[in-house]
């Protein structure tokens, strides 16, 4: 099965991508655009087929190497 | 099943000629795949087809070029028994459908080039032009090849130490991003690429194949047109972190005597060369694509063949260190596989699950490689020049140069690629005339520079190649280097046009001439045709890379200028104005003759340079180009932050004649002793001219008009951080 | 005395670095393959600059993660120093063995250019040869440079005396046009808690030549070999 795991910085820590990102929708003209946030998806095929040690075994891995702690937060979703 | 014909060779890149060619060496239908190779190894790209015939007449040796063009990268003795690597190669069309990408694996294959050749890799420079400011595209061009140089050569650990940037309307569309990387060998370790030894295993190492850049080669062989927005897929990604990984592997063993021949798989990828390293051996190769790592499933042989997945080398081992080689590509953690061996037969075959896809007699392939003598066409004259009077003023066209898109500042482009890692970077990019790269654990450094006028080139193609020549050697000798030979990346529109083919073939007299006249041979390069938009054809562009050496690092100087010292213009000024930056960009005209090159005058001037300072009589120099002497003393005070105080020019010359003209073989230099300078000069029978002095914070213009350094500094470096630095890019 | 340099897949900066200790040292640093963790007789430990694993899940991460790691932490645990530059101080903040991150630099782009950093102690193994407030230039060179720690944690810092330098202009003023990648504070390199572990995102062993344009990094790595020597 495989684990997606997507990986945000913390409210609170500033975004500069983001925000370029932002800027550059509403240069677009994209005006109803408010605060925009950039972060990445990992996926992971896993050898695991029982969904509940799939998720610990993402969860490990998202504390241990995936997500920085200081700056990030993590979501695990699994297809 | 794909219908094989003269249809589907035409969708290749070949003509109807050159698939009965085909047909002729095959004596059948050939295979999709034997297609694939014939296209690309008979492409522009590939085969040189249109350009060969002149580029035989350029001179390409010296005493001290020890290989010229014909292996990945010229190769020239530098003295310490080591040799410089060194060749500049076009990656535009990527650059113009993915910029970021195209540039990055524009940087990336020139680095293979090099560290194939048992070089490592010490420095990179890059020559680019871009289409008008105002045009909507140029800004996502030149922010994404900036970010692309920089993403690529800043992992790599490779320094970005100098190069140029140009902008015309006649680049909309078709941005030049041409690459150039020196590399540092010891000269008896120079390894090559002509396959040996008949049953020697053929090894494939680096990153796995995918289906990227599929018939990159033929795209770069053909004009643009609104479709090619969309070859999207056939855009290869750069992967520095493996590029690092395989320099570094590459280079371990090399510290061995496992390796025989070695190729970097650049375009065409596995095609060009393992048919390269075989056809220069002459013996045959058998691929086993069953072996070739593959990182995507389903791939057929013609994929593999074509694909230009990037980050990979192929090699002739000795069977014996075959061992030891896999041990090194296992500790980088690269892919390490036998895929074939080298046969008796003189053929290529290819085989993929347990067919054969493609059989080749070698010779054939090489020696029937269409050639073409195009016809060629002169350019006629550029627009008369109107004598123009000054609707400016000296204060305020320097301001308004200084601050155009080709001559402001580059440091929001410097500021985006690392120049100093490997702790060798002398001279920074801007501190002086030509970049100063020390070689690791010796007194001795290189002087390296690139350098094309295109809008001279336009007008006259043979005075404006002569003058890239001489302005290259120019910068090298500015710096107290001796200029030693240089590498060419030759971008011109479509060759099957007369007037195209008439630019090259002039373009090339005039390299020669002035290669000859400076000795300063060729000794690698890249010929980029096709460079056209809808039948918009670019400025001619054939960029020149310089290198030199100095025994002495310390011995080289800058631009910047320091307080007390006197200014010498050395040179003679007629007050050139035709096709210069002045006549664009204030006078609103682009006509005229370029400035004359006089080939025996810039030896004279810059021998006499040289030599002064080498004698430790210069405090800082720059040669006249761009802009003229008016610019080159602005240039000079922002680099040392000194002002400086100018006196007239002569009376019989105009004063915008005399402050912006373009005359060549002139030189500005800062000296503490201007009379022994002048002594040495008269002596020499070198034109020189009292210019003024150094020291405050304005630049005093001979007309009395003063502008603070604040203010020249502002004028100068605004241009492109407000251009590029807004949100939306 | 003796350093040694840790290679990690991608790091760039390890000849630069066994120059500049080599001057200072006198002797040449041991270069140490990532996959050797036998750091026995080593008293200083450098982590240089570079694109470790490509950076390519974020800067420094999965350095952070290698066996040798461990070794460096125990080395740390047992009052060793640690210098980490660059790549370096991002790995040892990704290790835990300093506090925050470095994140993207606030304008979205690589930065390389020289900066002034205000020496904010000079009671260090690592900055003696300087005096407090001395203003020195260092080259830049990361795309992620932006120094962040949650408030509480930069109060720490400041509190405990742990910010080694600031990014400052020429005449030491800490200034936001001189902190260019916006980092916290204009933090530019910090302590851990011993003043044995020392990160930095500069890079002054890339300016201890004059030929090279000056020797203002050499303070740093002749502070070291006092400290080595003692």
């Amino acid at each position: 099965m495989k684990a997606i795991v997507t990986v945000m910085l913390k409210q609170g820590v500033l975004d500069p991508q983001g925000r370029a990102i932002g800027q550059a929708l509403h240069g677009l003209g994209f005006a109803t655009v408010g605060e925009v946030r950039a972060g990445k998806v990992i996926e992971i095929d896993l050898a695991e087929t029982d969904a509940e040690a799939a998720r610990a075994q993402a969860e490990a891995m998202a504390r241990k190497l995936l997500a920085n702690s200081v700056i990030e937060r993590f979501e695990i979703a699994l297809a | 099943m794909t219908v094989i014909d003269a249809a589907l060779a035409r969708s290749f890149g070949l003509n109807a000629e050159e698939y009965d060619r085909v047909l002729a060496i095959q004596g059948r239908t050939p295979t999709l795949t034997e297609l694939g190779i014939f296209s690309v190894m008979w492409s522009e790209h590939c085969s040189y087809k249109s350009s060969r015939v002149w580029l035989r007449t350029l001179p390409t040796t010296a005493p001290w070029v020890i290989h010229g063009p014909g292996e990945n990268a010229g190769v020239v003795d530098i003295g310490d028994g080591l040799a410089a690597v060194f060749k500049m190669e076009s990656h535009n069309h990527p650059s113009f459908i993915e910029p970021y990408q195209g540039a990055a694996t524009g940087v990336g294959g020139i680095l293979r080039d090099v560290f194939t050749m048992g070089a490592r890799p010490v420095a990179n420079l890059n020559a680019l032009r871009f289409g008008d400011p105002q045009d909507a595209r140029t800004r996502r061009i030149v922010d994404g090849v900036v970010r692309g140089i920089g993403g690529y050569g800043n992992c790599v650990g490779v320094p970005t130490v100098g190069g140029e940037v140009n902008f015309h309307p006649a680049y909309n569309g078709n941005p030049l991003v041409n690459a150039m990387t020196v590399g540092i060998a010891r000269r008896d370790r120079i390894f090559l690429s002509a396959a040996a030894g008949i049953g020697n295993p053929v090894i494939y190492v680096g990153s796995r194949t995918g289906r990227d850049g599929i018939h990159g080669a033929t795209m770069a062989s053909a004009e643009f047109d609104q479709n090619s927005e969309e070859k999207r897929p056939t855009v290869q990604v750069g992967d520095p972190f493996t590029e690092k990984l395989l320099i570094e592997a590459c280079l371990e063993l090399m510290q061995t005597d496992a390796i025989i021949a070695i190729q970097d798989m650049g375009a065409a990828g596995l095609t060009s060369s393992s048919v390269e390293m075989a056809g220069k051996g002459g013996v045959g190769i058998d691929l086993d694509l069953d072996a070739v790592p593959q990182r995507e499933t389903g791939m057929t042989a013609y994929e593999m063949m074509l694909s230009e997945s990037q980050e990979r080398m192929l090699m002739v081992l000795r069977p014996d260190r075959q061992a030891l080689a896999r041990a090194i590509f296992d500790k980088w953690e690269l892919q390490f596989a036998v895929i074939g061996k080298l046969t008796d037969s003189g053929r290529i075959v290819v085989r993929h699950r347990g067919a054969i896809e493609a059989d080749i007699d070698l010779a054939p392939l090489a020696d029937q490689a269409p050639l073409y003598h195009r016809p060629t066409e002169a350019t006629p004259p550029p627009l008369p020049l109107q004598t123009p009077s000054d609707p400016a003023g000296l204060a305020a066209g320097l301001l308004r140069l200084i601050g155009s898109p080709d001559l402001c500042s580059r440091a929001w482009i410097w500021d985006q690629y690392d120049s100093t890692v490997g702790g060798q970077t002398v001279r920074r990019p801007g501190a002086a005339d030509a970049a100063i790269v020390r070689i690791e654990g010796h007194a001795r450094a290189l002087a390296l520079t690139t350098d094309c006028t295109p809008r001279y080139c336009a007008a006259d193609a043979a005075a404006g190649a002569a003058q890239a020549v001489a302005e290259a050697w120019r910068n090298i000798t500015a710096t107290g280097a001796r200029p030693l030979a240089v590498t060419d990346n030759l971008n011109f529109g479509n060759p099957e046009k007369p007037l195209i083919m008439g630019q090259f073939a002039a373009a090339i007299g005039g390299m020669a001439a002035a290669c000859r006249a400076l000795d300063f041979p060729v000794v690698s390069g890249n010929v980029s045709l096709y460079n056209e938009t809808e039948g918009r054809p670019i400025l001619p562009t054939p960029a020149i890379g310089g290198l030199g050496v100095i025994d002495d690092a310390a011995q080289a100087v800058g631009i910047a200028l320091r307080p007390g010292l006197a200014l010498v213009l050395l040179g003679s000024t007629a007050g050139h104005l035709g096709q210069s930056l002045w006549l664009r960009e204030i006078a609103g005209q682009e006509a005229g003759a370029p400035p004359p090159v006089d080939l025996a005058a810039e030896r004279r001037t810059g021998d006499f340079v040289r030599a002064q300072i080498l004698a430790g009589a210069v405090a800082a120099c720059h040669d006249l180009s761009d802009g003229g002497l008016l610019v080159a003393a602005a240039e000079m005070a922002l680099a040392g932050d000194v002002g400086a105080a100018l006196l007239p020019g002569p009376d019989d010359l105009p004063p915008h004649g005399f402050w912006f003209g373009e005359d060549q073989a002139r030189y500005l230099l800062a000296v503490a002793d201007p009379a022994a300078l002048l002594a040495a000069a008269a002596a020499a029978g070198i034109p020189a001219r009292p210019l003024g002095s150094t020291g405050g914070r304005d630049l005093t213009l001979p007309d009395g008009a003063t502008i603070s350094l604040h203010a020249l500094r502002r004028a100068h470096e605004r241009f492109l951080p407000d251009w590029l630095d807004q949100p939306g890019v | 005395m003796n350093a040694a340099i840790i290679v990690f897949p991608g790091i760039n900066r390890e000849r630069d670095m066994a120059i500049a200790l080599a001057r200072s040292l006198g002797r040449a640093p041991r270069m140490l393959w990532h996959r050797d963790d036998d750091l026995t007789g080593i008293d200083l430990i450098v982590i240089p600059g570079g694109f470790s694993y490509g950076d390519y899940l974020r800067c420094g991460a999965m350095a952070a993660q290698s066996p040798v790691m461990r070794a460096v932490r125990a080395h740390a645990a047992r009052g060793g120093y640690v210098l980490g530059v660059c790549n370096g101080f991002q790995i040892l903040t990704e290790a835990g063995m300093l506090p925050g991150a470095l994140l993207r630099n606030a304008g979205l782009r690589f930065l390389s250019a020289d900066c002034h950093l205000r020496v904010e102690r000079a009671d260090t193994a690592f900055t003696g040869h300087w005096q407090r407030g001395a203003v020195f230039r260092a080259p830049m060179a990361h795309g992620d440079g932006n120094y962040f720690a949650a408030a509480a944690t930069l109060d720490r810092l400041e509190g405990d005396g742990r910010v080694a330098f600031r990014y400052a202009e020429a005449d030491g003023t800490v200034t936001a046009a001189a902190n260019r990648n916006g980092s916290a504070r204009g933090i530019a390199g910090i302590f851990s808690e011993n003043l044995r572990v020392l990160g930095l995102m500069p890079h002054p062993e890339d300016l201890v030549d004059p030929l090279l344009g000056g020797e203002d990094g050499r303070p740093l790595f002749d502070s070291l070999a006092a400290a080595l020597a003692a």
